[in-house]
Protein backbone atom coordinates (compact mmCIF):
# COMPACT_ATOMS: atom_id res chain seq x y z
CA UNK A 1 0.00 0.00 0.00
CA UNK A 2 1.45 3.74 -0.55
CA UNK A 3 0.14 7.30 0.43
CA UNK A 4 -0.34 9.91 -2.14
CA UNK A 5 0.29 13.05 -2.22
CA UNK A 6 -0.32 16.22 -5.07
CA UNK A 7 2.81 16.99 -5.93
CA UNK A 8 4.20 20.09 -7.68
CA UNK A 9 2.57 19.14 -11.11
CA UNK A 10 1.86 15.30 -10.54
CA UNK A 11 0.32 12.75 -7.63
CA UNK A 12 3.15 11.06 -6.08
CA UNK A 13 3.78 7.80 -4.36
CA UNK A 14 5.24 7.70 -1.15
CA UNK A 15 5.25 4.17 1.49
CA UNK A 16 1.98 4.08 3.80
CA UNK A 17 3.84 3.25 6.85
CA UNK A 18 7.80 3.52 7.13
CA UNK A 19 10.59 6.02 7.06
CA UNK A 20 11.43 8.48 4.57
CA UNK A 21 14.70 10.69 4.13
CA UNK A 22 15.03 13.05 1.34
CA UNK A 23 19.21 13.48 0.48
CA UNK A 24 21.40 15.05 -1.64
CA UNK A 25 25.06 13.98 -2.56
CA UNK A 26 26.12 17.80 -2.87
CA UNK A 27 25.29 18.02 0.86
CA UNK A 28 27.96 16.85 3.47
CA UNK A 29 25.71 15.90 6.01
CA UNK A 30 23.81 14.05 3.91
CA UNK A 31 27.23 11.77 3.28
CA UNK A 32 27.95 11.95 6.89
CA UNK A 33 24.49 10.12 7.54
CA UNK A 34 25.38 7.33 4.45
CA UNK A 35 26.22 4.88 7.19
CA UNK A 36 23.10 5.57 9.47
CA UNK A 37 20.32 5.48 6.44
CA UNK A 38 22.07 2.20 5.91
CA UNK A 39 21.80 1.10 9.37
CA UNK A 40 18.17 1.73 9.54
CA UNK A 41 17.59 -1.07 6.66
CA UNK A 42 14.56 -2.10 4.29
CA UNK A 43 11.65 -0.07 5.86
CA UNK A 44 13.45 3.21 4.66
CA UNK A 45 13.00 4.99 1.50
CA UNK A 46 15.44 7.47 0.24
CA UNK A 47 14.65 10.57 -2.08
CA UNK A 48 17.45 11.51 -3.66
CA UNK A 49 17.89 15.25 -4.69
CA UNK A 50 20.40 15.40 -7.33
CA UNK A 51 22.27 12.08 -7.67
CA UNK A 52 20.40 8.24 -7.79
CA UNK A 53 23.02 6.60 -7.54
CA UNK A 54 23.82 8.39 -4.28
CA UNK A 55 23.26 7.35 -1.45
CA UNK A 56 25.25 3.90 -1.50
CA UNK A 57 23.72 0.53 -0.17
CA UNK A 58 20.54 1.47 0.51
CA UNK A 59 17.65 -1.30 -1.08
CA UNK A 60 14.54 1.51 -1.84
CA UNK A 61 16.27 4.36 -2.88
CA UNK A 62 14.04 6.99 -5.53
CA UNK A 63 15.17 9.60 -8.09
CA UNK A 64 13.52 12.77 -7.16
CA UNK A 65 15.67 15.04 -9.22
CA UNK A 66 12.44 16.40 -10.74
CA UNK A 67 11.43 17.80 -7.16
CA UNK A 68 8.31 15.91 -7.65
CA UNK A 69 8.44 14.91 -3.57
CA UNK A 70 10.97 17.27 -2.28
CA UNK A 71 7.77 19.67 -3.25
CA UNK A 72 5.15 17.45 -1.87
CA UNK A 73 6.46 17.28 1.30
CA UNK A 74 8.13 20.40 1.32
CA UNK A 75 11.19 19.87 1.71
CA UNK A 76 13.52 22.74 3.38
CA UNK A 77 16.76 20.99 4.66
CA UNK A 78 18.68 17.79 3.18
CA UNK A 79 18.43 15.97 4.77
CA UNK A 80 15.15 15.34 6.67
CA UNK A 81 13.80 12.28 7.89
CA UNK A 82 10.08 11.52 8.14
CA UNK A 83 8.03 9.14 9.41
CA UNK A 84 4.60 7.92 7.80
CA UNK A 85 2.00 6.29 9.62
CA UNK A 86 -1.17 4.89 8.13
CA UNK A 87 -0.17 6.96 4.92
CA UNK A 88 0.19 10.50 6.89
CA UNK A 89 3.21 11.89 8.08
CA UNK A 90 3.82 11.59 12.04
CA UNK A 91 6.78 13.66 12.92
CA UNK A 92 10.17 15.07 10.78
CA UNK A 93 13.31 16.22 11.51
CA UNK A 94 16.06 18.06 9.77
CA UNK A 95 19.84 17.96 9.41
CA UNK A 96 21.54 15.32 11.71
CA UNK A 97 20.68 15.15 15.63
CA UNK A 98 21.29 11.41 16.79
CA UNK A 99 18.22 12.22 19.52
CA UNK A 100 16.07 13.04 17.22
CA UNK A 101 16.70 10.47 14.83
CA UNK A 102 16.51 7.73 16.96
CA UNK A 103 13.30 9.02 18.51
CA UNK A 104 11.58 8.96 15.36
CA UNK A 105 12.65 5.80 13.90
CA UNK A 106 12.26 3.92 17.11
CA UNK A 107 16.61 2.39 17.17
CA UNK A 108 19.15 2.96 19.24
CA UNK A 109 22.40 3.27 18.68
CA UNK A 110 22.11 5.43 15.34
CA UNK A 111 25.91 6.19 14.16
CA UNK A 112 27.81 5.91 17.01
CA UNK A 113 30.89 7.40 15.24
CA UNK A 114 28.94 10.58 14.07
CA UNK A 115 29.27 13.80 16.19
CA UNK A 116 25.85 14.60 18.07
CA UNK A 117 24.70 17.34 15.60
CA UNK A 118 25.45 18.50 12.07
CA UNK A 119 23.54 21.22 10.47
CA UNK A 120 21.87 20.25 6.83
CA UNK A 121 21.98 21.91 3.67
CA UNK A 122 19.30 23.92 1.78
CA UNK A 123 16.68 21.53 -0.40
CA UNK A 124 17.16 21.56 -3.92
CA UNK A 125 13.62 23.36 -4.23
CA UNK A 126 15.43 26.60 -2.83
CA UNK A 127 18.07 26.49 -5.56
CA UNK A 128 17.94 29.32 -7.84
CA UNK A 129 19.07 27.94 -10.71
CA UNK A 130 15.35 25.73 -10.32
CA UNK A 131 13.68 28.44 -9.04
CA UNK A 132 11.71 30.12 -12.06
CA UNK A 133 11.32 26.62 -13.40
CA UNK A 134 9.89 24.79 -10.46
CA UNK A 135 7.83 28.25 -10.10
CA UNK A 136 5.64 27.45 -13.47
CA UNK A 137 5.61 23.92 -12.97
CA UNK A 138 4.19 24.43 -9.42
CA UNK A 139 1.67 27.74 -10.70
CA UNK A 140 1.58 28.02 -14.12
CA UNK A 141 -1.66 26.47 -14.38
CA UNK A 142 -2.84 29.43 -12.35
CA UNK A 143 -2.14 31.57 -15.92
CA UNK A 144 -4.83 31.55 -18.57
CA UNK A 145 -3.44 33.96 -21.27
CA UNK A 146 -2.00 32.65 -24.11
CA UNK A 147 1.03 31.48 -24.57
CA UNK A 148 3.22 32.54 -27.41
CA UNK A 149 6.83 31.28 -28.39
CA UNK A 150 9.85 33.50 -29.95
CA UNK A 151 11.56 31.57 -31.85
CA UNK A 152 15.30 30.82 -31.35
CA UNK A 153 16.30 33.00 -34.27
CA UNK A 154 13.53 35.67 -33.21
CA UNK A 155 15.23 38.41 -31.34
CA UNK A 156 13.12 38.53 -27.92
CA UNK A 157 13.07 42.44 -27.50
CA UNK A 158 12.57 43.01 -31.85
CA UNK A 159 9.66 40.12 -31.44
CA UNK A 160 7.57 42.16 -28.88
CA UNK A 161 8.00 45.23 -31.05
CA UNK A 162 7.07 43.52 -34.01
CA UNK A 163 3.67 42.55 -32.34
CA UNK A 164 3.09 46.01 -31.02
CA UNK A 165 3.12 45.60 -27.57
CA UNK A 166 5.47 48.35 -27.26
CA UNK A 167 4.60 52.18 -26.20
CA UNK A 168 8.49 52.77 -28.41
CA UNK A 169 10.29 51.67 -25.99
CA UNK A 170 12.05 48.15 -24.84
CA UNK A 171 9.86 46.24 -23.11
CA UNK A 172 10.58 43.19 -20.69
CA UNK A 173 9.80 39.51 -22.02
CA UNK A 174 6.36 38.79 -20.23
CA UNK A 175 7.40 34.83 -19.42
CA UNK A 176 5.27 32.93 -17.03
CA UNK A 177 7.63 33.04 -14.48
CA UNK A 178 8.08 36.60 -14.38
CA UNK A 179 4.22 37.00 -14.50
CA UNK A 180 4.21 34.81 -11.40
CA UNK A 181 6.70 36.47 -9.88
CA UNK A 182 4.82 39.98 -10.73
CA UNK A 183 1.13 38.43 -9.20
CA UNK A 184 2.86 37.67 -5.59
CA UNK A 185 2.97 41.63 -5.61
CA UNK A 186 -0.76 40.63 -5.17
CA UNK A 187 -3.08 38.89 -2.59
CA UNK A 188 -5.48 39.54 -5.49
CA UNK A 189 -6.19 36.15 -7.52
CA UNK A 190 -4.95 36.00 -11.13
CA UNK A 191 -8.65 35.50 -12.56
CA UNK A 192 -10.01 38.59 -10.66
CA UNK A 193 -11.34 41.33 -12.99
CA UNK A 194 -10.18 44.68 -11.96
CA UNK A 195 -11.55 46.76 -15.09
CA UNK A 196 -13.14 47.26 -18.14
CA UNK A 197 -10.38 48.87 -20.53
CA UNK A 198 -11.46 51.45 -23.07
CA UNK A 199 -11.44 51.46 -26.38
CA UNK A 200 -12.88 47.83 -26.94
CA UNK A 201 -13.93 47.96 -23.39
CA UNK A 202 -11.80 44.64 -22.31
CA UNK A 203 -12.02 42.86 -19.27
CA UNK A 204 -8.84 43.26 -17.54
CA UNK A 205 -7.98 40.42 -14.72
CA UNK A 206 -5.32 40.73 -12.74
CA UNK A 207 -3.25 38.49 -14.53
CA UNK A 208 -3.60 40.97 -17.81
CA UNK A 209 -2.39 44.17 -15.76
CA UNK A 210 0.63 42.19 -13.93
CA UNK A 211 2.07 41.15 -17.37
CA UNK A 212 1.54 44.49 -18.91
CA UNK A 213 3.35 45.39 -15.33
CA UNK A 214 6.36 43.17 -16.50
CA UNK A 215 6.32 44.75 -19.94
CA UNK A 216 6.42 48.12 -18.53
CA UNK A 217 9.30 46.90 -16.36
CA UNK A 218 7.69 47.54 -12.82
CA UNK A 219 8.87 44.98 -9.35
CA UNK A 220 5.84 42.50 -7.93
CA UNK A 221 5.49 45.03 -5.18
CA UNK A 222 4.02 47.85 -7.59
CA UNK A 223 1.97 45.85 -8.84
CA UNK A 224 -0.87 46.89 -6.28
CA UNK A 225 -0.41 50.59 -7.05
CA UNK A 226 -0.84 49.51 -10.87
CA UNK A 227 -4.21 47.78 -10.13
CA UNK A 228 -5.40 50.41 -8.33
CA UNK A 229 -4.69 53.03 -10.94
CA UNK A 230 -6.01 50.61 -13.86
CA UNK A 231 -9.15 50.84 -11.57
CA UNK A 232 -9.29 54.36 -10.88
CA UNK A 233 -8.45 55.08 -15.01
CA UNK A 234 -11.56 53.14 -16.02
CA UNK A 235 -14.47 54.93 -14.88
CA UNK A 236 -16.63 56.72 -16.36
CA UNK A 237 -16.09 59.37 -13.72
CA UNK A 238 -12.14 59.27 -15.49
CA UNK A 239 -13.59 58.51 -19.25
CA UNK A 240 -9.96 56.96 -20.05
CA UNK A 241 -11.71 56.70 -23.69
CA UNK A 242 -12.74 60.46 -24.20
CA UNK A 243 -9.18 61.46 -22.76
CA UNK A 244 -7.48 59.26 -25.24
CA UNK A 245 -9.89 59.78 -28.43
CA UNK A 246 -9.45 63.60 -27.74
CA UNK A 247 -7.36 65.25 -30.18
CA UNK A 248 -6.12 67.21 -27.02
CA UNK A 249 -2.87 66.07 -25.86
CA UNK A 250 -3.38 64.95 -22.54
CA UNK A 251 -3.36 61.28 -20.97
CA UNK A 252 -3.54 59.95 -17.56
CA UNK A 253 -1.49 60.53 -14.49
CA UNK A 254 -1.03 58.94 -11.59
CA UNK A 255 -0.27 60.77 -7.82
CA UNK A 256 0.52 57.87 -5.17
CA UNK A 257 -0.41 58.81 -1.50
CA UNK A 258 0.31 56.98 1.67
CA UNK A 259 2.67 54.57 3.32
CA UNK A 260 3.67 52.35 -0.05
CA UNK A 261 5.27 55.11 -2.26
CA UNK A 262 7.76 55.48 0.39
CA UNK A 263 7.86 51.68 0.97
CA UNK A 264 8.05 51.00 -2.83
CA UNK A 265 10.86 53.85 -3.15
CA UNK A 266 9.05 56.19 -5.25
CA UNK A 267 10.32 59.90 -5.60
CA UNK A 268 8.36 63.11 -4.52
CA UNK A 269 10.97 65.12 -4.15
CA UNK A 270 14.07 66.33 -6.12
CA UNK A 271 12.80 65.30 -9.96
CA UNK A 272 9.72 63.79 -8.76
CA UNK A 273 7.96 64.34 -12.28
CA UNK A 274 10.86 63.34 -13.97
CA UNK A 275 12.86 60.07 -14.98
CA UNK A 276 15.11 57.89 -13.25
CA UNK A 277 12.81 56.46 -10.34
CA UNK A 278 11.92 52.97 -11.54
CA UNK A 279 8.58 53.13 -9.55
CA UNK A 280 7.09 56.75 -11.25
CA UNK A 281 8.57 55.51 -14.49
CA UNK A 282 7.47 52.23 -14.67
CA UNK A 283 3.98 52.71 -12.88
CA UNK A 284 2.47 54.93 -15.12
CA UNK A 285 3.77 53.31 -17.66
CA UNK A 286 2.15 50.55 -17.08
CA UNK A 287 -0.85 51.95 -16.84
CA UNK A 288 -0.61 53.30 -20.62
CA UNK A 289 0.44 49.57 -21.73
CA UNK A 290 -3.26 48.38 -20.42
CA UNK A 291 -4.92 50.78 -22.19
CA UNK A 292 -3.06 50.29 -25.31
CA UNK A 293 -2.62 46.92 -25.04
CA UNK A 294 -5.62 45.01 -23.37
CA UNK A 295 -7.86 48.09 -24.27
CA UNK A 296 -6.51 48.68 -27.83
CA UNK A 297 -6.03 51.88 -27.45
CA UNK A 298 -2.97 53.12 -29.46
CA UNK A 299 -1.81 56.24 -31.02
CA UNK A 300 -3.08 56.89 -34.83
CA UNK A 301 -6.28 54.60 -34.14
CA UNK A 302 -8.11 55.48 -30.97
CA UNK A 303 -5.74 57.26 -29.93
CA UNK A 304 -5.91 61.29 -32.13
CA UNK A 305 -3.91 63.46 -30.14
CA UNK A 306 -2.48 66.29 -32.27
CA UNK A 307 0.82 66.32 -30.74
CA UNK A 308 0.54 64.38 -27.20
CA UNK A 309 3.60 64.84 -25.10
CA UNK A 310 6.18 62.40 -23.97
CA UNK A 311 4.50 61.84 -20.15
CA UNK A 312 2.26 60.06 -22.05
CA UNK A 313 4.43 56.79 -22.13
CA UNK A 314 3.91 57.06 -18.49
CA UNK A 315 3.48 59.76 -15.65
CA UNK A 316 3.29 59.06 -12.31
CA UNK A 317 4.92 60.77 -8.77
CA UNK A 318 4.03 60.40 -5.34
CA UNK A 319 3.23 63.45 -3.73
CA UNK A 320 5.43 64.48 -0.28
CA UNK A 321 3.48 63.90 2.62
CA UNK A 322 6.64 64.30 4.78
CA UNK A 323 7.50 67.97 3.77
CA UNK A 324 4.20 69.10 2.64
CA UNK A 325 2.58 71.31 5.26
CA UNK A 326 -0.99 70.20 4.43
CA UNK A 327 -2.80 66.99 4.73
CA UNK A 328 -2.26 64.20 1.69
CA UNK A 329 -3.97 65.00 -1.35
CA UNK A 330 -5.75 61.36 -0.63
CA UNK A 331 -6.98 62.52 2.13
CA UNK A 332 -8.61 65.70 1.31
CA UNK A 333 -10.41 63.47 -1.42
CA UNK A 334 -11.68 61.06 0.80
CA UNK A 335 -9.30 58.40 2.07
CA UNK A 336 -8.93 57.75 5.41
CA UNK A 337 -5.08 58.93 7.05
CA UNK A 338 -2.06 56.09 6.45
CA UNK A 339 -4.17 54.26 3.81
CA UNK A 340 -2.21 54.55 0.10
CA UNK A 341 -4.33 55.44 -2.56
CA UNK A 342 -3.42 56.71 -5.90
CA UNK A 343 -5.46 59.32 -7.83
CA UNK A 344 -5.72 59.66 -11.45
CA UNK A 345 -5.91 62.66 -13.38
CA UNK A 346 -5.63 63.70 -17.13
CA UNK A 347 -2.24 65.32 -17.77
CA UNK A 348 -0.71 67.33 -20.37
CA UNK A 349 3.16 67.70 -19.82
CA UNK A 350 4.33 70.22 -16.80
CA UNK A 351 5.40 73.42 -17.19
CA UNK A 352 7.42 75.32 -14.55
CA UNK A 353 6.62 78.41 -13.19
CA UNK A 354 9.13 80.57 -11.64
CA UNK A 355 8.56 83.05 -8.81
CA UNK A 356 12.21 83.48 -6.63
CA UNK A 357 10.91 86.94 -5.48
CA UNK A 358 7.51 86.53 -3.83
CA UNK A 359 7.52 86.00 -0.16
CA UNK A 360 3.91 86.76 0.71
CA UNK A 361 1.14 84.17 -0.28
CA UNK A 362 -1.10 87.18 -1.77
CA UNK A 363 1.80 87.37 -4.26
CA UNK A 364 3.05 84.07 -4.49
CA UNK A 365 -0.43 83.24 -5.65
CA UNK A 366 -0.77 85.57 -8.28
CA UNK A 367 1.82 84.36 -9.50
CA UNK A 368 0.64 81.02 -9.53
CA UNK A 369 -2.96 82.28 -11.00
CA UNK A 370 -1.08 83.98 -13.45
CA UNK A 371 0.54 80.90 -14.72
CA UNK A 372 -2.71 78.51 -14.71
CA UNK A 373 -4.77 81.33 -16.56
CA UNK A 374 -2.70 79.89 -19.51
CA UNK A 375 -4.07 76.42 -19.06
CA UNK A 376 -5.87 75.39 -22.57
CA UNK A 377 -5.64 78.88 -23.26
CA UNK A 378 -5.69 82.30 -21.45
CA UNK A 379 -8.79 83.57 -22.63
CA UNK A 380 -10.76 80.25 -22.43
CA UNK A 381 -12.29 79.84 -19.01
CA UNK A 382 -14.00 76.97 -17.79
CA UNK A 383 -12.43 74.80 -20.37
CA UNK A 384 -10.07 72.04 -18.91
CA UNK A 385 -9.02 71.60 -15.55
CA UNK A 386 -5.54 71.51 -14.29
CA UNK A 387 -3.33 70.12 -11.30
CA UNK A 388 -0.73 72.61 -9.42
CA UNK A 389 2.12 70.91 -8.22
CA UNK A 390 3.35 72.91 -5.15
CA UNK A 391 7.35 72.84 -4.70
CA UNK A 392 8.86 73.43 -1.13
CA UNK A 393 10.39 76.34 -1.41
CA UNK A 394 6.70 77.92 -2.66
CA UNK A 395 4.75 75.53 -0.06
CA UNK A 396 7.15 77.54 2.79
CA UNK A 397 5.54 80.92 1.81
CA UNK A 398 1.86 79.74 2.35
CA UNK A 399 2.99 77.42 5.26
CA UNK A 400 4.14 80.10 7.53
CA UNK A 401 1.17 82.44 6.66
CA UNK A 402 -1.49 79.42 7.84
CA UNK A 403 -2.78 78.94 4.41
CA UNK A 404 -4.53 75.81 3.68
CA UNK A 405 -4.78 73.51 0.82
CA UNK A 406 -8.45 74.80 0.61
CA UNK A 407 -7.42 78.52 1.62
CA UNK A 408 -5.39 78.39 -1.70
CA UNK A 409 -7.60 76.81 -3.98
CA UNK A 410 -10.23 79.08 -2.80
CA UNK A 411 -7.60 82.29 -3.09
CA UNK A 412 -6.68 80.80 -6.44
CA UNK A 413 -10.16 80.87 -7.74
CA UNK A 414 -10.26 84.34 -6.38
CA UNK A 415 -7.74 85.44 -8.84
CA UNK A 416 -8.87 83.41 -11.28
CA UNK A 417 -12.84 85.00 -12.03
CA UNK A 418 -11.73 86.03 -15.59
CA UNK A 419 -13.29 89.75 -16.77
CA UNK A 420 -15.17 89.71 -19.82
CA UNK A 421 -13.97 92.44 -21.35
CA UNK A 422 -10.34 90.26 -21.40
CA UNK A 423 -11.41 87.28 -22.74
CA UNK A 424 -14.22 87.95 -25.54
CA UNK A 425 -13.34 87.09 -28.88
CA UNK A 426 -11.32 90.21 -30.38
CA UNK A 427 -10.31 91.35 -26.99
CA UNK A 428 -6.33 91.21 -27.09
CA UNK A 429 -6.06 90.91 -30.86
CA UNK A 430 -6.92 87.55 -30.47
CA UNK A 431 -10.07 86.07 -31.73
CA UNK A 432 -10.32 83.21 -29.73
CA UNK A 433 -12.25 83.44 -26.91
CA UNK A 434 -15.88 83.86 -25.73
CA UNK A 435 -18.72 85.34 -27.81
CA UNK A 436 -19.52 88.31 -27.16
CA UNK A 437 -21.84 89.33 -24.43
CA UNK A 438 -21.86 85.50 -23.30
CA UNK A 439 -20.52 86.64 -19.45
CA UNK A 440 -21.58 88.95 -18.07
CA UNK A 441 -19.69 89.28 -14.81
CA UNK A 442 -16.51 87.34 -13.88
CA UNK A 443 -16.49 83.65 -15.16
CA UNK A 444 -14.31 81.55 -12.91
CA UNK A 445 -11.27 79.89 -14.76
CA UNK A 446 -11.91 76.48 -13.54
CA UNK A 447 -14.86 74.60 -12.55
CA UNK A 448 -15.80 73.88 -9.08
CA UNK A 449 -13.41 71.05 -8.03
CA UNK A 450 -11.33 71.80 -11.48
CA UNK A 451 -7.96 72.51 -9.89
CA UNK A 452 -6.06 70.14 -7.75
CA UNK A 453 -3.16 71.16 -6.12
CA UNK A 454 -0.28 68.71 -4.93
CA UNK A 455 2.79 69.26 -2.99
CA UNK A 456 5.48 67.74 -4.42
CA UNK A 457 9.40 68.71 -5.54
CA UNK A 458 13.21 68.84 -4.23
CA UNK A 459 13.91 71.33 -1.28
CA UNK A 460 15.45 73.88 -3.87
CA UNK A 461 14.19 75.69 -6.27
CA UNK A 462 11.33 78.47 -6.41
CA UNK A 463 9.86 76.80 -9.27
CA UNK A 464 6.11 75.00 -8.82
CA UNK A 465 4.50 73.23 -11.26
CA UNK A 466 1.90 73.60 -13.39
CA UNK A 467 0.22 70.31 -15.07
CA UNK A 468 -2.82 71.40 -17.93
CA UNK A 469 -5.50 68.77 -17.91
CA UNK A 470 -8.80 68.08 -20.23
CA UNK A 471 -12.47 69.15 -20.36
CA UNK A 472 -13.42 68.24 -16.28
CA UNK A 473 -16.53 67.65 -15.16
CA UNK A 474 -19.28 65.07 -16.37
CA UNK A 475 -18.35 65.38 -19.99
CA UNK A 476 -14.79 65.15 -19.58
CA UNK A 477 -12.82 63.46 -17.25
CA UNK A 478 -12.47 63.85 -13.73
CA UNK A 479 -9.77 63.14 -10.92
CA UNK A 480 -10.76 59.91 -9.58
CA UNK A 481 -9.16 58.35 -6.23
CA UNK A 482 -8.78 54.72 -5.50
CA UNK A 483 -6.85 53.03 -2.03
CA UNK A 484 -4.74 50.53 -2.81
CA UNK A 485 -5.45 47.16 -1.74
CA UNK A 486 -2.25 44.99 -1.50
CA UNK B 1 15.87 27.52 -26.82
CA UNK B 2 12.12 29.20 -27.52
CA UNK B 3 10.80 31.73 -24.93
CA UNK B 4 7.63 31.03 -23.89
CA UNK B 5 5.64 34.95 -23.22
CA UNK B 6 2.63 35.43 -22.03
CA UNK B 7 0.11 37.53 -24.32
CA UNK B 8 -0.51 40.70 -22.91
CA UNK B 9 -3.30 41.44 -25.45
CA UNK B 10 -7.09 41.09 -25.33
CA UNK B 11 -6.03 38.14 -27.28
CA UNK B 12 -8.74 38.85 -30.31
CA UNK B 13 -7.21 37.68 -33.68
CA UNK B 14 -6.66 41.12 -35.33
CA UNK B 15 -9.51 40.20 -37.85
CA UNK B 16 -10.37 42.72 -40.61
CA UNK B 17 -13.50 44.02 -40.52
CA UNK B 18 -15.00 44.51 -43.77
CA UNK B 19 -16.82 47.63 -44.32
CA UNK B 20 -20.32 46.72 -45.26
CA UNK B 21 -21.12 47.21 -49.02
CA UNK B 22 -22.05 50.56 -50.35
CA UNK B 23 -26.08 51.07 -51.21
CA UNK B 24 -26.55 52.00 -54.77
CA UNK B 25 -29.43 54.28 -54.01
CA UNK B 26 -31.42 55.98 -51.21
CA UNK B 27 -34.59 54.63 -52.36
CA UNK B 28 -36.72 52.97 -49.48
CA UNK B 29 -33.86 53.37 -47.38
CA UNK B 30 -34.11 54.32 -43.49
CA UNK B 31 -31.67 56.96 -43.04
CA UNK B 32 -29.95 58.48 -39.35
CA UNK B 33 -28.62 61.43 -39.42
CA UNK B 34 -26.39 61.46 -36.07
CA UNK B 35 -24.95 64.83 -34.42
CA UNK B 36 -22.35 64.16 -31.99
CA UNK B 37 -22.78 67.42 -30.12
CA UNK B 38 -19.86 68.84 -31.80
CA UNK B 39 -20.12 72.52 -32.50
CA UNK B 40 -21.95 73.07 -35.43
CA UNK B 41 -23.12 69.83 -36.65
CA UNK B 42 -26.77 70.66 -36.15
CA UNK B 43 -26.07 73.27 -39.07
CA UNK B 44 -24.65 70.43 -41.31
CA UNK B 45 -27.06 68.17 -40.57
CA UNK B 46 -29.99 70.59 -40.87
CA UNK B 47 -28.79 71.40 -44.60
CA UNK B 48 -28.30 67.09 -45.75
CA UNK B 49 -32.15 66.72 -44.38
CA UNK B 50 -33.45 69.41 -46.56
CA UNK B 51 -31.57 67.89 -49.48
CA UNK B 52 -32.70 64.51 -48.85
CA UNK B 53 -36.18 65.59 -48.30
CA UNK B 54 -35.86 67.09 -51.54
CA UNK B 55 -35.20 64.13 -52.91
CA UNK B 56 -38.11 62.49 -50.91
CA UNK B 57 -35.83 61.22 -48.37
CA UNK B 58 -37.26 61.01 -45.12
CA UNK B 59 -34.66 60.94 -42.12
CA UNK B 60 -34.45 60.17 -38.11
CA UNK B 61 -32.22 62.68 -35.94
CA UNK B 62 -30.06 61.87 -32.78
CA UNK B 63 -27.57 63.24 -30.96
CA UNK B 64 -24.94 61.98 -28.81
CA UNK B 65 -25.25 63.43 -25.15
CA UNK B 66 -21.75 64.72 -25.31
CA UNK B 67 -18.86 64.16 -27.94
CA UNK B 68 -16.52 63.88 -25.27
CA UNK B 69 -17.81 60.02 -24.91
CA UNK B 70 -18.41 56.69 -26.28
CA UNK B 71 -22.37 56.60 -27.58
CA UNK B 72 -24.57 55.27 -25.11
CA UNK B 73 -25.04 51.41 -25.71
CA UNK B 74 -28.87 52.00 -25.76
CA UNK B 75 -28.49 54.61 -28.70
CA UNK B 76 -26.48 52.71 -30.49
CA UNK B 77 -28.98 49.94 -30.78
CA UNK B 78 -31.50 51.87 -31.29
CA UNK B 79 -29.97 53.60 -33.84
CA UNK B 80 -28.95 49.84 -35.35
CA UNK B 81 -32.20 49.20 -35.11
CA UNK B 82 -34.17 51.82 -36.68
CA UNK B 83 -31.70 52.95 -39.49
CA UNK B 84 -29.85 51.03 -42.90
CA UNK B 85 -27.89 54.29 -43.50
CA UNK B 86 -26.24 57.00 -40.91
CA UNK B 87 -24.36 59.83 -41.67
CA UNK B 88 -22.74 61.56 -38.89
CA UNK B 89 -21.77 64.53 -38.58
CA UNK B 90 -18.07 63.95 -36.62
CA UNK B 91 -16.38 67.37 -36.99
CA UNK B 92 -16.01 71.04 -35.93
Amino acid sequence: MSASLRGVDAEVALPWDGLIAVVKRDCPTCRLVEPVLAQLGPGLTVFTQDDPAFPAGIGDVRDDTALDVSLALDIETVPTLLRFVDGVEAGRTEGWLRGAWEELAGVDGLGPELPEYRPGCGSRIHDPELADELLVRARGGTLSSRRLEIAVLEDEAEAMFDRGWSDGLPVVAPTPARVLRMLEGTTRAPDEVVAVVPPNLVEATVEKVAINAVLAGCRPEYLPVVLAAVEAACTDEFNAHGLLATTWGAGPAIVVNGPIAREIGMNAGGNALGQGNRANATIGRALQLVIRNVGGGRPGEVDRATTGHPGKIGFCFAEDEAGSPWEPLSVSRGVAPGTSAVTVFAAEGPRGLADQISRTPESLARSLAAGLRSVAHPKLPMAFDATLVVCPEHGRVFAEAGWSRDRLASELADLLALDPAEIERGAGGIEEGLPAGAATGPVPKFRPGGLMIVYAGGGAGMFSTVIGGWVGGPGGSQPVTREIRR
Amino acid sequence: MTLIVLDPTDERAPAQREPLPRRESLDGARVGLLDISKARGDVFLDRLAELLAERGVPVRRYAKPTFAKPMPPDLRKEIAAECDVVIEALAD
